[in-house]
């Protein structure tokens, strides 16, 4: 363990037990205590600051494309982010409506502070749970290796996959505990990093730098270097947040008024719909213009990141307004939308220009964009780096490859968001509850969630830049809808602890009557009835010349389940989800049925599972690049190893020869 | 990596110019080093550049590293390609020697005894696709190569090892991705990217795209006539001389021919080269009404045969007393039965016909004697015309032959049309992208970039791999 520069002057000796330390209180660090001391652990959650609990430093929503995704299985899972925002949301809106179902997509303008308080308030109600203010700054382990009477804490798999469980026991480490920079030892069986932005944070708003975290909050510098002792690589990332207005100096009457929906879908599936109807507060929407644009070229050069003084990377898909202007060259204006910070302030957030340009700069730019002309920026817009790392250094259980009980998550791990961040904390605080209780691990495959892909996509990609959910990175996004999270999760949420029975049982009732349903549409017949040509002639449908099932007369798109009543006299009494469910399955059966076949030959590929002591020097033929990228990641399943940057089909195939072979 | 070093000999054995023994693999120098000599009788071989071609002797091996003159074996060009461009990805020697099948052999045990091993078959290209020499199209091209029964098969295998197939997929995979990646860009980034106008321009390309699929399709038939023959059947009154046909096709004496009608009891199979093409030619007994039990079984073969067969050669012996009118109902009747067989009508016998009346007939109708050879050439021109409408003489003509880069195609085809009717039913973009998905998967198999479970271990068998 390094020495500390303030070892020599603190005699603090003492020593408290814990079955896990959490390091960070963001969104991920908060999801993983709540999952963890919610199993059972005794559970201790470190912030710099237990104000900062849950902050929003950037955006005022959660979801939107994707990520409301994110959100939605988060709930299904037994997370605590969708419950929370449903309590604090100020604005909510279900987002590409006029698109397919899977790329609808629910998201909510959160008062920042209440949402904030009302998780601090969550996790202080949490018995187990313990919240301490301070700082983290190294982590004491011990090598398994020179230890021989280590016994690893597993030892007997109650699951037939044991390859999957040994990602226990070829480890090279051992977490132990952690130690405060007041010098207070805190032993533990499991450790969660949740540092989001804060390690070695540097602030950057034109040529001012502070060494700060977000919003000015401290950072944190003493844990890297014991990160790194580990043998765990770091690198810097990027992020930047636009500027906060003073909503008195906004001219309202040029912008175009963003409300909410006329009935709002809760996130959770345990909220209460008729809960949530509530008055909404209303986002604005403009422009930026040529005159904005000129102004940033001709500033391009006192740009941070544009001069070379940021050396972390930036993410490509919440660019800054520098980043937008310079790549889309060819637009005249770029969308700006203005949320609300929370009912406690006048403050606005300007959505849509991050920058890391000057002050000067940025009242200019900003007071080009129509309704801003006379604007007044309570906070400068920043761009923030940090120290993070690259994620193939984990499984996809969020566990350290090579150390024990070590688990990483939310920005630390090199994603952006978050809605990214809380999921990977859910996910690393159950598995760390796993490990300490000593059963598997839960791994979300590609096929099943959007956490799945967001997890799979940062351990095995090249990741250059913070990892943002976007839809199209989701292969099968027709199955992975945001309405059917549930169905998709809640088993898993279940088996793990997480979700109660009564809640679980519920779910089965509901796929129950969404199959009889279906079946019932399926075997009910019309024909050429009076009533029923009556009702097609009212929607502007073709006549029916045959009879057919009502399930088949929902393809056309001009039917819906709920126009459909006059000709369906006998249908039961369901509720809305229900009939969402029954009504998108039939309606799109056909493509359901094409998407679930690719998910058979993927699913095909990832239980072809990779021996986890496999020697890949002993498989012939495989080309040297291919060898060193699959001993570097070390993939679980042939369907990992086809996803690893540097491994060809022809490799691939040579690794399934060479496994048939060695059956 | 592959340790062991492998060597064959890799042109047919035949009393041809010359030969060559490749040999592939890790010692490959060293070992055809121990074996040959320069021209001033020095082991060179370790000491050349790679991609070079040097000539000296190939002698016997002897353990105690002789190099006597009176060991040598033949004269020789020995070129060196060392890994990796070469063929298999690995150090390739290939020694160039005298034609001869003594000689050659001689040369390959000579290459075994320092320490090569025989290469199984197909084992050259296997290795080249482990190395990324070769995608998956163009090392079954290579077992196509091995297998093809005529110089125009060879020649589409040949098309397809030089990636002529990979190309035309890879170019309608990259359209088809690029769109893909269009649909999911814009659903990423609405503000950036529109949709707007899409559908009409996907539409568009999905005609294109779908032409494209379909012509490759189209081309498997012709490949497999190439590859494996047209299966040709004979068919005629009996003695109208199929027979004599035949032995002139096959140029010798193959079936039993003689003036008494029925004398052919069975169906006679054989593979023919006819100019550019192969025909898998089937002789039958003549075609009547019979009461004779042993004949009456090869007279059901023969309609048989016939069914099955890609082309009806239909023989009229024009010489024969016959009433013209009765063969001409006698043929029509026949070939009525098989409305969607090609035929060619031969009037056979012209050399000691009196008058020849033509029939009338939309099939095509030659003139032909077996005794003066007279319409040989047309008969050739018609089948090349009827079958390859010109194909395979141009070797530019991407020819799929494999039955499973067909299937492959078939299946991206009937994706594509899912694309099409929902472009139709005006689905949201992001329901073309599942079609479309599957599409260039179904693309992708052929050229072996899209991972199939059983596919690889399919192949490899094919590569004659043992457990």
């Amino acid at each position: 363990m390094k020495i500390l520069d303030n070892e020599k002057t603190i005699n603090n000796k003492l020593t408290q037990n814990y079955d896990v330390v959490v390091i960070g209180a963001g969104h991920a660090g908060c999801e993983a205590a709540l999952a963890c001391s919610r199993l059972g652990l005794k559970t201790i959650i470190f912030t710099v600051s237990v104000d900062s609990i849950a902050l929003m430093p950037c955006n005022p929503n959660i979801g939107g494309s994707s990520k409301g995704h994110l959100v939605r299985e988060i709930d299904a899972l037994g997370g605590e982010m969708g419950k929370n925002i449903d309590k604090t949301f100020i604005q909510s809106k279900m987002l590409n409506v006029s698109k397919g179902p899977a790329v609808h997509s629910l998201r909510a303008q959160a008062d920042k502070q209440d949402y904030a308080r009302s998780m601090r308030k969550v996790l202080e109600s949490e018995p187990n749970l313990t919240i301490k203010q301070g700082e983290v700054c190294s982590f004491i382990w011990e090598d398994i290796s020179s230890n021989s009477s280590y016994e690893p804490l597993v030892t007997s798999p109650d699951s037939a996959d044991t390859d999957l469980f040994s990602y226990y026991k070829n480890a090279g480490k051992r977490i132990t505990g952690v130690k405060s920079y007041t010098g207070t030892t805190y032993l533990c069986k499991a450790a969660i990093i949740c540092s989001g932005t804060y390690l070695n944070a540097r602030c950057l708003c034109g040529e001012a730098i502070t060494y700060t975290g977000p919003n000015g909050l401290q950072a944190a510098t003493h844990l890297s270097d014991s990160i790194k002792e580990m043998g765990i690589e770091l690198r810097r990332f990027k992020t930047g947040t636009p500027a906060r207005m003073d909503g008195k100096s906004i001219d309202y009457s040029k912008l175009s008024e963003q409300k909410g929906d006329e009935r709002v879908v809760p996130f959770s599936f345990s909220t209460d719909p008729e809960s949530v109807q509530k008055e909404q507060v209303s986002c604005w929407l403009t422009y930026t213009n040529e005159e904005t644009h000129n102004i940033i070229r001709a500033n391009l050069d006192r740009s941070p990141i544009y001069a070379g003084i940021i050396e972390g990377t930036g993410p490509r898909y919440c660019p800054s307004i520098e980043d937008k202007v310079v790549k889309f060259a060819d637009k005249d204006r770029h969308q700006v939308f203005l949320e609300p910070e929370g009912l406690y302030t006048d403050e606005v957030y300007v959505d849509g220009m991050s920058s890391s340009l000057p002050e000067d700069v940025q009242q200019a730019m900003y007071r080009t964009v129509p309704g801003l002309e006379n604007c007044r920026i309570v906070r400068n817009a920043y761009a923030i780096e940090y120290d993070c790392i690259n994620a193939k250094q984990l499984y996809n259980s969020l566990q350290f490859k090579n150390i024990n009980g070590l688990f990483a998550a939310g920005q630390f791990n090199g994603s952006s968001g978050y809605e990214e961040a809380a999921a990977q904390g859910l996910i690393a605080g159950i598995n760390a509850a796993m490990f300490v209780l000593g059963k598997e691990p839960l791994v979300l495959d590609r096929s099943e969630s959007y956490i799945g892909v967001l997890i799979d996509d940062l351990v095995t990609k090249d990741n250059r830049e913070p990892y943002r959910m976007m839809t199209s990175k989701a292969e099968y996004r027709l199955l992975l809808r945001q309405d059917n999270a549930d169905i998709r999760l809640r088993k898993y949420g279940y088996k793990v602890g997480l979700v109660p029975r009564e809640t679980f049982e519920e779910l089965c009732k509901k796929e129950e009557l969404i199959k009889e349903e279906m079946d019932r549409l399926k075997d009910t017949y019309v024909g050429a009835s009076k009533d029923v040509l009556e009702y097609l002639d009212s929607i502007g449908s073709t006549p029916l010349t045959t009879g057919v099932s009502l399930a088949s007369l929902l393809g056309r798109p001009e039917v819906t389940y709920k126009n459909m009543a006059s000709i369906d006299k006998n249908r039961p009494d369901l509720s809305d989800s229900i009939v969402e469910q029954v009504e998108i399955e039939l309606r799109y059966e056909g493509y359901i049925e094409r998407q679930r076949k690719q998910v058979e030959h993927f699913k095909k590929m990832e239980t072809r599972k990779i021996p986890v002591n496999i020697d890949y020097d002993d498989v012939p033929s495989l080309r040297i690049e291919a060898r060193q990228r699959l001993k570097e990641f070390r993939p679980l399943s042939i369907g990992q190893a086809s996803r690893l940057s540097g491994v060809s089909p022809a490799d691939v195939s040579v690794l399934l020869i060479y496994l048939e072979k060695n059956r | 990596m592959n340790n062991e070093t492998i060597a064959a000999i890799s042109t047919a054995l035949s009393e041809s110019g010359i030969g060559i023994i490749r040999v592939s693999g890790p010692e490959s120098v060293e070992i055809v080093n121990k074996i040959f000599v320069g021209a001033k009788g020095k082991r060179i071989l370790k000491n050349v550049a790679s991609h070079t071609i040097n000539y000296g002797h190939v002698l016997e091996f002897r353990e105690d590293g002789n190099t006597d003159s009176s060991l040598y074996i033949d004269e020789c060009l020995v070129s060196v390609m060392l890994a990796p461009k070469s063929f298999t990805g690995e150090d390739v020697v290939e020694i160039n020697c005298h034609g001869g099948v003594f000689v050659v052999k001689k040369i390959l045990s000579e290459v075994l005894k320092a320490g090569a091993r025989l290469a199984e078959p197909g084992e050259f290209s296997k290795r080249a696709f482990l190395n990324g020499r070769l995608d998956l199209a163009e090392a079954e091209a290579v077992m196509d190569v091995i297998s093809s029964k005529s110089d125009s098969a060879l020649k589409a295998s040949i098309g397809q090892l030089s990636g002529k197939i990979s190309s035309s997929i890879r170019a309608l995979r990259e359209e088809i991705l690029y769109n893909i990646a269009f649909i999911e860009s814009a659903l990423d980034d609405p503000e950036h990217i529109s949709l707007d106008g899409f559908p009409e321009k996907l539409s568009e390309l999905l005609g294109d795209w779908l032409q494209r699929i379909d012509k490759l399709i189209k081309s498997n038939d012709s490949g497999r006539f190439l590859r494996e023959g047209i299966g040709t059947v004979l068919l005629g009154k009996p003695n109208a001389g199929k027979s004599s046909v035949m032995n002139l096709l096959l140029g010798e004496d193959r079936a039993i021919v003689t003036d008494i009608a029925g004398t052919t009891r069975d169906t006679l199979e054989e593979y023919i080269k006819f100019g550019n093409i192969g025909l898998n030619l089937i002789d039958t007994a003549g075609i009547r009404e019979t009461d004779n039990t042993v004949e009456q079984i090869g007279v059901d073969r023969a309609k048989k045969a016939a069914e099955n067969a890609d082309l009806i050669i239909y023989v009229i012996d024009i010489s024969n007393g016959d009433s013209f009118d009765d063969i001409t109902n006698g043929y029509n009747k026949l070939l009525s039965s098989y409305p969607d067989k090609k035929a060619i009508v031969l009037l056979n016998k012209v050399d000691i016909a009196e008058s020849i009346k033509k029939p009338d007939t939309d099939y095509p109708v030659i003139e032909f004697s077996t005794v003066t050879g007279e319409g040989y050439e047309e008969l050739k021109s018609t089948i090349e015309e009827m079958f390859f409408n010109g194909l395979s003489n141009s070797s530019d003509e991407v020819v799929i032959t494999n039955i499973r880069h067909r299937q492959c195609l078939e299946e991206s085809r009937d994706a594509l049309l899912k694309v099409r009717e929902s472009l139709n039913l005006g689905m949201e973009e992001d329901f073309l992208s599942i079609d479309l998905m599957d599409a260039y998967s179904s693309l992708g198999k052929i050229i072996g970039e899209e991972i199939e479970d059983d596919l690889a271990t399919e192949i490899f068998s094919k590569f004659c791999l043992g457990k």
